[in-house]
């Protein structure tokens, strides 16, 4: 007896939820041979736009979180991306042409390196801060914060290594993120959704959008309520135009890093999206 | 006789022997400017006190010059000890002149004598001393084992701190390793022009630090230059955008102190004494001419007519006048250009319904002044409560409960600095959480420190200055890759702690490489540390210290040829449609898989 597939539809990840493209618009997805996989959501500027306040709106919960919380939350996220692995294999082979091995190998090191992010936040405030001996009578600390809402061009050459290798370290301080995931291969950014959705991750905090890259990034780049930009994976648009953009609103800006060890795992791309703090408190004279 | 009158007690200008003119500090010699020189003027009497010379854009490249052949033949070559021990000296001779400096400044600058001798100059000596001791201890920076120096710093500082700020732009740049350009602000140009001075007395290799004077265009022409690695400015937010923009899509490294608009929250349970001293600290120190300045106070509302009260009352014991007086309290405003913004700032105040007020004080009739002055009945709405005014104008706004107090000072685009006042620490605690603010002082304001990271949030700017963070902002990372077939470390993001790239214009798609890949290698990636005198011999022979360089470059390239070339084809083909994937794109992916796996082997480790 055989079974006839259910495909399934591709949608956006907006504040928890999965809506289609306000706009209406798709993109036909095609395997490496040609072949038909799906129709993914294409994101407008007003889905762009939506996100970013599901963005603002969850950085208030997430940031709050103590840092235990949010390791155990993002450890979910791996133990859930590990019982899907079949799941996103499957994908990664249809999407990428690859051999399963090598898939497979993907799918792995997506998942060691979401635990190895999920382990730095109870622990990055203590490599990154410190006291600071000030000649006076104070108590002086400098703490790092997150900066708020991160906007993220994924890696475009890795269906899943990529997205995740830039999306962990945002979340890492407390940032929630909105991110424009690979535009040659969208769809597994689409399937962590679920895994995000079924992870204890509060909605908002991370926004997906699929479509393309050049249409949508200019409103990111320029929306003010966004705090930090990171391009790492925007090396094939324009993006100087996007870092002048930018500017309008001193967002911290990270630049395109090529290759297929973009994003590659490292403290600084969690501390480049945090800010220090520094509180001095008088000592009264005994 | 009340105590408010007193008799004038001006400290004495007889230890400045300032020259008419001064040129530029290039390579270690004053040379005239090629621009057209202007005067500086002392704002409290608007007199001439010296004629400045305006750096040319081919003195902009001869300071660059000179500042990146000091770096590659001399300065990276220096033990970071001996580095250090150029910094002590400098700390030494700076508090030795300390009076004198301090004299200058407020000639010039326009700002009461006991602030420039008694905050400004010790600061400068203190900066120059803390970061003198990280000098030969830059492992413990926070970048791992042997960080390199970026190169060539540009750095443009305010008016408001001259000298200060020089101290705190030159001194982490030097211990780090660094050459630096500096372009002093144009109305406040002389300190700078004597530190260069004590860098002769300190014998410094020449063109270590090259001090370049004139107004923006100077300035821009500094900072877009292209053989600048980093960028420090601190000033106006919108100059800062106008950097950022500049700079966007090149590989240097930027630090941004920029405006703000810092909110003062005073409950009703503060220590009132000394709530009402911070307060008038916040706002009259320095004429309110601080970007970290408490110009918003937030006021719980069942103490605001209380407080305001006491705010008058001790307003009214300002002493407004020269700033020479060692009894001064407030200066005089540093340009026309600024008391005009100041006018027309308080103008829209009160056009928009706030109420304002000034004690009486009898104001100089030459020079640049502006009375102490508070708005009441100020909304969040208002211009006043929104835009940096810089200058001695406190915007009194009120609120009920904590909640509305954090929500009122974080309402603004700026986050440079905030206070609290609480005799309740739990609550200064959980306030401070919640603000918005890269520096927070409770129940103190206004104070700094070498050891303690100064830097905005938002549109305060990026970065920070002081303590490890202020000297990480100078470094990179050892330079990637090990021995050759070695498969090189994955670069870092470039804005904090990464290895800064540089942009490769490749056949068909341009492609981001570490740095360490490109062709300039700067000497000290593998030249060993030797003594002053060994260093400075080296500079005289800059032929032996250039084949040096050329060796390093050779093997480095050699190094990270491996990992930058495997790179290019999979960017080459970087999807140009969505729907169709090109043919060539599975030989790109089998190659990405193999890479991919080796980084797998090293991230194992």
């Amino acid at each position: 007896m055989t079974h006839l597939a259910i495909p399934k539809t591709y949608k956006l990840y907006i504040g928890g939820a999965f809506p289609r493209s306000e706009s209406g618009y798709t993109t036909e997805v095609r395997s490496a041979s040609g072949a038909f996989i799906a129709n993914a959501a294409k994101a407008s500027r007003k889905d762009a736009r939506d996100a970013v306040v599901a963005a603002r709106a969850a950085v208030s919960k997430w940031s709050g979180a103590t840092a235990y919380n949010r390791g155990q939350v993002l450890y979910r996220i791996a133990e859930v991306l590990e019982g899907r692995r079949a799941q996103f294999v499957d994908e990664i082979v249809q999407a990428e042409n690859v051999s399963s091995q090598d898939a497979g190998a993907q799918v792995d090191e997506a998942i060691d390196r979401w635990v190895w992010y999920a382990g730095w936040c109870d622990k990055y405030a203590q490599v990154a801060g410190n006291a600071n001996p000030v000649a006076g009578p104070y108590f002086n600390i400098s703490v790092p914060e997150p900066t708020g809402v991160v906007a993220i061009v994924a890696p475009q050459d890795t269906s899943l290594l990529g997205f995740v290798s830039a999306l962990a370290p945002a979340l890492v301080s407390g940032n929630t993120v909105v991110i424009l995931a690979s535009e040659r291969f969208p769809l597994s950014s689409i399937s962590f959704a679920e895994v995000l959705a079924t992870s204890d991750v509060p909605g908002g905090v991370v926004n997906i959008l699929t479509g393309s890259v050049a249409q949508i990034a200019p409103w990111l780049a320029s929306h003010a309520d966004v705090n930090a930009l990171d391009l790492v994976g925007a090396g094939s648009v324009d993006w100087v135009s996007l870092e002048i953009q930018a500017a309008e609103t001193l967002k911290r800006v990270l630049p395109p890093e090529g290759g297929p060890d973009a994003a590659a795992p490292a403290l600084a791309r969690i501390t480049a999206f945090t800010e220090t703090k520094t509180v001095w408190h008088t000592k009264s004279l005994l | 006789m009340t105590f408010l009158e007193y008799a004038p007690a001006p400290e004495s200008t007889g230890l400045l022997s300032l020259r008419e003119a001064y040129g530029l500090f290039i390579d270690g010699e004053f040379v005239d400017g090629r621009g057209e020189s202007f005067a500086t003027i002392s704002p409290a009497t608007e007199k001439t006190i010296a004629e400045i010379s305006t750096a040319s854009d081919e003195d902009v490249d001869a300071a660059v010059a000179a500042a990146r052949r000091a770096y590659d033949t001399t300065w990276s070559r220096l033990s970071g000890r001996d580095r250090g021990k150029y910094l002590f000296r400098i700390a030494r001779l700076v508090q030795e002149r300390a009076r004198e400096l301090a004299v200058a400044e407020t000639l010039d600058n326009g700002k009461p004598i006991k602030e420039s001798r008694d905050f400004d100059i010790p600061t400068v000596a203190a900066w120059f001393f803390y970061y003198a001791g990280w000098a030969d201890k830059l492992d413990h920076a926070g970048l791992g084992a042997n960080p390199a120096a970026l190169g060539v710093a540009a750095q443009v500082i305010p008016w408001n701190f001259p000298l200060m700020m020089l101290a705190w732009k030159v001194a982490p740049a030097l211990a780090a390793g660094n050459t630096v350009v500096l372009k002093p602000a144009e109305t406040t140009s002389l300190t700078a022009l004597l530190f260069a001075e004590i860098l002769q007395q300190a014998d410094l290799p020449a063109g270590v630090v090259n001090i370049i004077t004139g107004a923006g265009a100077t300035g821009r022409a500094l900072v877009n230059h292209p053989d600048v690695n980093k960028v420090a400015f601190t000033g106006s937010t919108a100059v800062g955008r106008e950097i950022a923009r500049s700079l966007a899509g090149t590989s240097k490294k930027i630090t941004l102190e920029l405006g703000g608009k810092a909110a003062n929250i005073v409950f009703d349970d503060a220590p009132i004494d000394q709530a009402i001293e911070g307060i008038v600290n916040g706002i009259f120190f320095n004429q309110g001419q601080v970007c970290c300045a408490g110009s918003r106070l937030l006021v719980q509302e069942n103490v605001h007519d209380e407080v305001v009260a006491r705010l008058k009352e001790r307003l009214s014991t300002l002493r407004v006048g020269d700033p020479l007086d060692k009894n001064t309290d407030v200066g005089a405003i540093n340009s026309a250009a600024q008391l005009a913004r100041i006018t027309e700032l308080t103008a829209a105040g009160e056009a928009e319904g706030a109420e304002r007020w000034s004690p009486p004080c009898d104001l100089p009739a030459e020079g640049f002044w502006f009375a102490p002055t508070i708005f009441t009945n100020v909304q969040a709405s208002h211009r006043i409560a929104r835009d940096e005014i810089f200058g001695p104008v406190l915007s009194v706004l009120t609120f009920r409960t904590p909640a509305e107090a954090i929500a009122k000072a974080n309402n603004t685009p700026y986050g440079l600095s905030a206070g609290i006042w609480s005799d309740k620490g739990s609550r200064v605690l959980a306030v401070a959480d919640k603000l918005r603010a890269g520096v927070v002082w409770a129940n103190t304001f206004n104070k700094f420190d070498p050891s303690s990271p100064f830097g905005g949030y938002k549109e305060s700017g990026y970065g920070r200055e002081g303590g490890r963070p202020g000297l990480a902002a100078y470094l990179k990372p050892a330079p990637l890759g090990g021995s050759v077939g070695e498969p090189a470390a994955p670069a870092a993001p470039a804005m904090y702690a990464g290895a800064p790239a540089t942009w490769v214009e490749g056949s068909a798609t341009p492609m981001y490489v570490p740095e360490a890949a490109s062709l300039r290698v700067h000497a000290n990636a593998t030249a060993s540390e030797s003594d002053v005198g060994a260093a400075i011999g080296a500079a005289a022979d800059g032929t032996a210290s250039a084949g040096e360089a050329t060796a390093a470059a050779a093997a480095t390239s050699a190094t990270t040829a491996s990992t930058a070339v495997p790179s290019a084809p999979s960017d080459t083909a970087a999807p140009s449609a969505a729907t169709a994937v090109p043919s060539a794109a599975s030989d790109t992916a089998a190659s990405s898989a193999a890479t991919r796996r080796s980084a797998r082997k090293k991230a194992d480790k």
